[in-house]
């Protein structure tokens, strides 16, 4: 039940917040940062003192090798069609939840200063998101899952939509229309794979454990894992499903990118691993090859696009393809060291990228613009949002020392295990990315403030925003293994052999 | 006749009662007001009848009418429609200050010719229902013509309904005329008996000219692509309350006959009936889905929207050849329920919106309405929403419906068209969605400022409520319209 109270909180506290409008327009951001702060006084006792909340621990279960799960909740929803209301989390979702409810903090805090209109609909909106993207994260019903994954895409688009820039219509709609289309195709395959199921079994269900292991005709399994594959692979997104990416997060006010970019990509992956790949593992190896190669043509192709942009936002948000070719490298090398870097990736990704974000939309509020080419040396105008420039941007780049580097390099460990000639393309990402990400650096904070641009520096708010991701970057980069203990049970009943 | 059968009448009694009882009450006394509370009154009463004074279901009554469950929700989804369109009515036409009661009698003879239709098992019920549906809308569609102040779109839609409805009657006539000639018997289920002892060897030609004939009559009133021509003119001169009768009663009232037609006489083994229908619903889906893309104004848009979710629909009972009956019916009666009071629920919003001298139906008309009236705008988008399919409304699981029956029927071409089609119907949606979400200049008199009516708001609750809760938690309907199909 706990489980369903991280989402209530927020379902309930979005509902307050828009109420809480007509008393003022400050109020709306005081209420989403209750219900913010009472979930993660939640997460936080999930992982440090789970008796308290009623859960196993997540940092003991690693004996378990079972890959046991810390909560499970079900109740009836749609008999009619099998449909449950289950819920469960394990090592991996409750990382990735409390990455979700760390990066709204960080959303609400990119927001505090800058969401002036509306208010109370906009907290409505980003409170809702998160209550979606928990959802997915723990969702254990196909049709649940199914239904989450949409009730998260909505609010996002009336984000994109009210609060976005100059083109915001046209991204708004690419955005959703990528997203619910590929969907679609989801929704049929779930569909098939339940009707074969029913066919074998004569149990109608959409039960995550129970169509695990379901074996469809040779002919037909490839199909539905394809569509599967297609709907996680736009939202991650892969080349060449990516296309909605860049205006979604160049358009998308800097609360909303910090979100798509930190949270909502890494629900892709999360399908891959949780559902495309365990439930159809034949198949799914069969594609591994064209999947590891689509990630690291995503890995070249979008660095080099990337370097091309001089829309500051647009850059960042092609090195988030980049970044997340690593994922889909990860998670089809299949192996250990892979899959734990993916997750890792997927981690440091959510807090690098967020991060970089924030930063160009600060800028964009500041300046007006997201052009380069009318920006440099703004370290001498302001030093210390300079500097966390610098700090993100060599995090991204994989700096040994901080969380990306352990992400990426294991994954391409793992990733030589499982095939050669894809990885050696892929590690040259790695050269690149130092190249486009010193671009930036070089354009934006060195050389001469053409346009004598004055503006203020960090408010406390944007600097607490930034220290707590850059405390969560060394974390990782020094001291990964407790993330990697969480994981592990997790992989291993997802089918990740380990030595 | 037996005390049974009065009891299952008792509902159309009251409908025709209601009907009289305002005709002569007009004759007497003209008051708008009046006449809108009689007929509200008479349609709840025939909407409540069956709550005091149990149904014996099923039950045949005479050979033309059937009782059972089936009807019988068709009957209260067309009572419930008929009682928001006259709580639509009544703001629409007060202040035009002339002539407005005779409306109230059209839909009542409306409703009629549509509950017939509910429960009518033979082709003779069948056509008086659809008539009687059908005359009564001809003169609705026109009503407003004698007032000054409006163009002449009402008498141009008229007339463009009033003959192409009546060349479709024809088709349908003569249809049934050579289907008799064939098999000799009027009765839905003799029919089956023809089909099926005609299963080993072809159907004769006779009867298949007859069926498609039949079917192209169907499919006009069903506004289905390639007889769809007239939806989107008609739907645009006629009076909004008579548009949402065009969209809701007269497509539900057609479904449920059809529905009856297809499962009693077990059609869906007629392989070339089913291609027709196929080729039906792939052009609905792609044709309608298309050209709605083209509109800026909302009537039309709903009407080429319409066309799309029928031709969804047809997906459900394409499926039934190879699925449960049980499915197909339960499939479609859901899909075409969350489609009436999600429609309805659009067109009272174009109604608090237009009056009969000012119909804001335009696109433009819609800029910024989320902040200058947000209830209207949160119900518009809600509604587009269930349309588009979206999860947490109706209409997403009325999309369900259509993937598992098409799932389970391997209609994998249909399939790929709904998705397809679905695609491109975001993309208005949303158009629509992001022109009520933007920011825009305060004008004078602006309708959307006005005070909305008690009775749309109360039907706007309910309709919102209908829609959420059936996409949320859909279990106790399902349920409902399990038994019904059952007992089918």
């Amino acid at each position: 039940m706990i489980l369903v109270w991280l989402m209530l909180i927020l379902f309930i506290g979005g509902l307050a917040a828009w109420l809480a409008e007509s008393r003022g327009a400050e109020h709306p951001r005081s209420v989403a940062l209750v219900a913010i702060f009472l979930d993660l006084f939640i997460v936080i006792l999930m992982i440090f003192a789970p008796e308290i909340v009623g859960i196993k621990s997540p940092l003991l279960s690693i004996e378990n090798l079972q890959g046991d799960w810390l909560v499970l909740y079900q109740s009836e929803w749609i008999n009619r069609f099998g449909v449950k209301f289950l819920f469960g989390l394990d090592g991996l979702s409750l990382l990735l939840v409390a990455l979700t409810v760390v990066l709204g903090l960080v959303a609400l805090g990119a927001a505090w200063g800058e969401i002036k209109e509306r208010s109370g609909f906009f907290y409505f909106n980003l409170l809702w998101t998160l209550a979606g993207v928990i959802g997915v994260f723990s969702a254990l019903d196909l049709f649940l899952f199914f239904f989450f994954w949409e009730v998260m895409l909505i609010p996002m688009y009336f984000i994109i939509a009210i609060w976005g820039h100059e083109n915001k219509q046209y991204a708004a709609m690419k955005f959703f229309i990528f997203t619910q289309v590929s969907g679609l195709l989801m929704l049929l395959s779930m569909l098939v794979l339940v009707f074969y199921h029913f066919e074998s079994t004569g149990i109608l269900t959409f039960n995550y454990f129970e169509l695990i292991g379901t074996v469809l005709p040779e002919n037909v399994g490839i199909w539905v894992m394809l569509g599967f594959f297609v709907a996680f692979a736009t939202k991650l997104p892969v080349v060449p499903f990516h296309n909605w990416l860049p205006d979604a997060h160049s358009q998308a006010p800097t609360a909303g990118s910090v979100i798509l970019a930190g949270i909502l990509l890494k629900t892709g992956a999360y399908g891959l691993l949780r559902f495309a790949v365990p439930l159809f593992p034949n198949e799914s190896m069969e594609f591994a090859p064209i999947a590891m190669a689509l990630g690291a043509i995503s890995i070249l192709y979008t660095a080099k696009v990337a370097f091309a942009q001089n829309d500051l936002k647009r850059l960042i948000a092609y090195t988030s393809v980049s970044h997340m070719g690593f994922v889909v490298l990860g998670i089809y090398a299949w192996n250990a060291q892979a899959v734990q870097g993916a997750v890792m990736t997927m981690l440091a990704h959510g807090f690098s990228a967020a991060a970089l974000f924030m930063l160009a939309g600060g800028l964009q509020h500041r300046i007006h613009t997201r052009n380069m080419d009318e920006m440099g040396g703004f370290w001498g105008v302001v030093p210390r949002m300079s500097f966390m420039a610098l700090f993100f941007t060599v995090a991204a780049v994989g700096m040994p020392g901080l969380g990306n580097f352990v992400g990426e390099f294991l994954v391409l460990l793992g990733g030589f295990k499982a095939n050669v000639t894809v990885t050696v393309f892929a590690a040259m990402g790695l050269i690149v990315a130092a190249v486009y990400s010193l671009i930036v650096l070089q354009k934006v904070f060195h050389g001469e403030n053409k346009n004598n641009h004055i503006m203020h520096d960090l408010t406390y708010m944007e600097f607490l925003c930034f220290a707590l991701m850059m405390v969560g970057l060394i974390w990782m980069g020094l001291y990964p293994q407790p993330m990697l203990d969480m994981a592990e049970p997790t992989l291993r009943s997802l089918g990740v052999t380990f030595q | 006749m037996s005390s049974a059968a009065i009891i299952d009448l008792l509902q159309l009694i009251m409908v025709t009662t209601t009907t009289v009882v305002v005709m002569l009450v007009i004759a007497f006394r003209r008051d708008h007001g009046l006449i809108n509370a009689l007929t509200q009154t008479g349609l709840l009463l025939a909407l409540l009848i069956p709550q005091l004074i149990p149904q014996i279901l099923p039950f045949q009554v005479t050979p033309l009418l059937i009782f059972d469950d089936f009807s019988a929700l068709f009957s209260s989804i067309m009572l419930i429609t008929a009682m928001v369109i006259v709580a639509m009515a009544y703001p629409y036409f007060e202040k035009k200050h002339n002539h407005n009661e005779e409306f109230y009698l059209l839909l009542l003879t409306a409703t009629l010719g549509s509950l017939v239709m509910a429960g009518s098992n033979h082709f003779v019920s069948m056509f008086i229902g659809m008539e009687m549906l059908g005359v009564s809308l001809y003169a609705m569609i026109a009503y407003p013509v004698h007032s000054a102040s409006v163009p002449v779109r009402p008498m141009e839609a008229a007339f463009k309904y009033l003959i192409m409805s009546g060349m479709a009657s024809a088709f349908m006539l003569f249809g049934i005329a050579l289907m008799y000639a064939s098999s000799g018997s009027l009765e839905f289920s003799a029919l089956a008996q023809s089909v099926s002892s005609r299963a080993t060897e072809d159907l004769d030609s006779i009867m298949l000219v007859g069926l498609l004939l039949l079917f192209s009559g169907i499919a006009f009133k069903l506004s289905l692509v390639p007889f769809h021509i007239w939806t989107p003119d008609v739907y645009e001169g006629a009076p909004v309350p008579v548009t949402a009768v065009l969209a809701t009663m007269s497509k539900a009232a057609m479904v449920a006959v059809a529905l009856r037609l297809l499962l009693s006489a077990q059609l869906s083994s007629i392989g070339e009936l089913v291609t027709a229908l196929t080729v039906m619903a792939i052009a609905s889906m792609l044709l309608g889905n298309f050209l709605a893309l083209l509109q800026t104004n909302v009537k039309r848009l709903l009407a080429y929207s319409s066309v799309a979710h029928l031709g969804y629909l047809l997906v459900i009972i394409i499926a039934a050849a190879q699925i449960p009956d049980l499915l197909s019916v339960e499939g479609a009666v859901f899909y075409i329920a969350a489609y009436v009071f999600t429609s309805l629920a659009g067109f009272v919003v174009v109604n608090v919106l237009s009056d009969a001298s000012r119909e804001l139906v335009e696109l433009e008309d819609y800029r910024g309405l989320l902040w200058r009236n947000p209830i209207l705008a949160a119900v518009f988008i809600i509604v587009l929403l269930s349309l588009a399919g979206i999860p947490l409304t109706a209409g997403f699981i009325g999309k369900f419906y259509i993937f598992v029956t098409g799932v389970e029927g391997e209609l994998w071409t249909l399939l790929t068209v709904l998705i397809a089609g679905s695609s491109v119907a975001l993309y208005y949606y949303l158009r629509f969605i992001y022109v009520m979400l933007q920011s825009t200049a305060t004008v004078a008199d602006d309708p959307a400022l006005r005070a909305i009516p008690t009775g749309s708001k109360l039907v706007m609750a309910v309709m919102v409520a209908f829609i959420i809760v059936l996409g949320i938690y859909p279990a106790p309907f399902i349920t409902s319209i399990q038994q019904l199909a059952a007992s089918f």
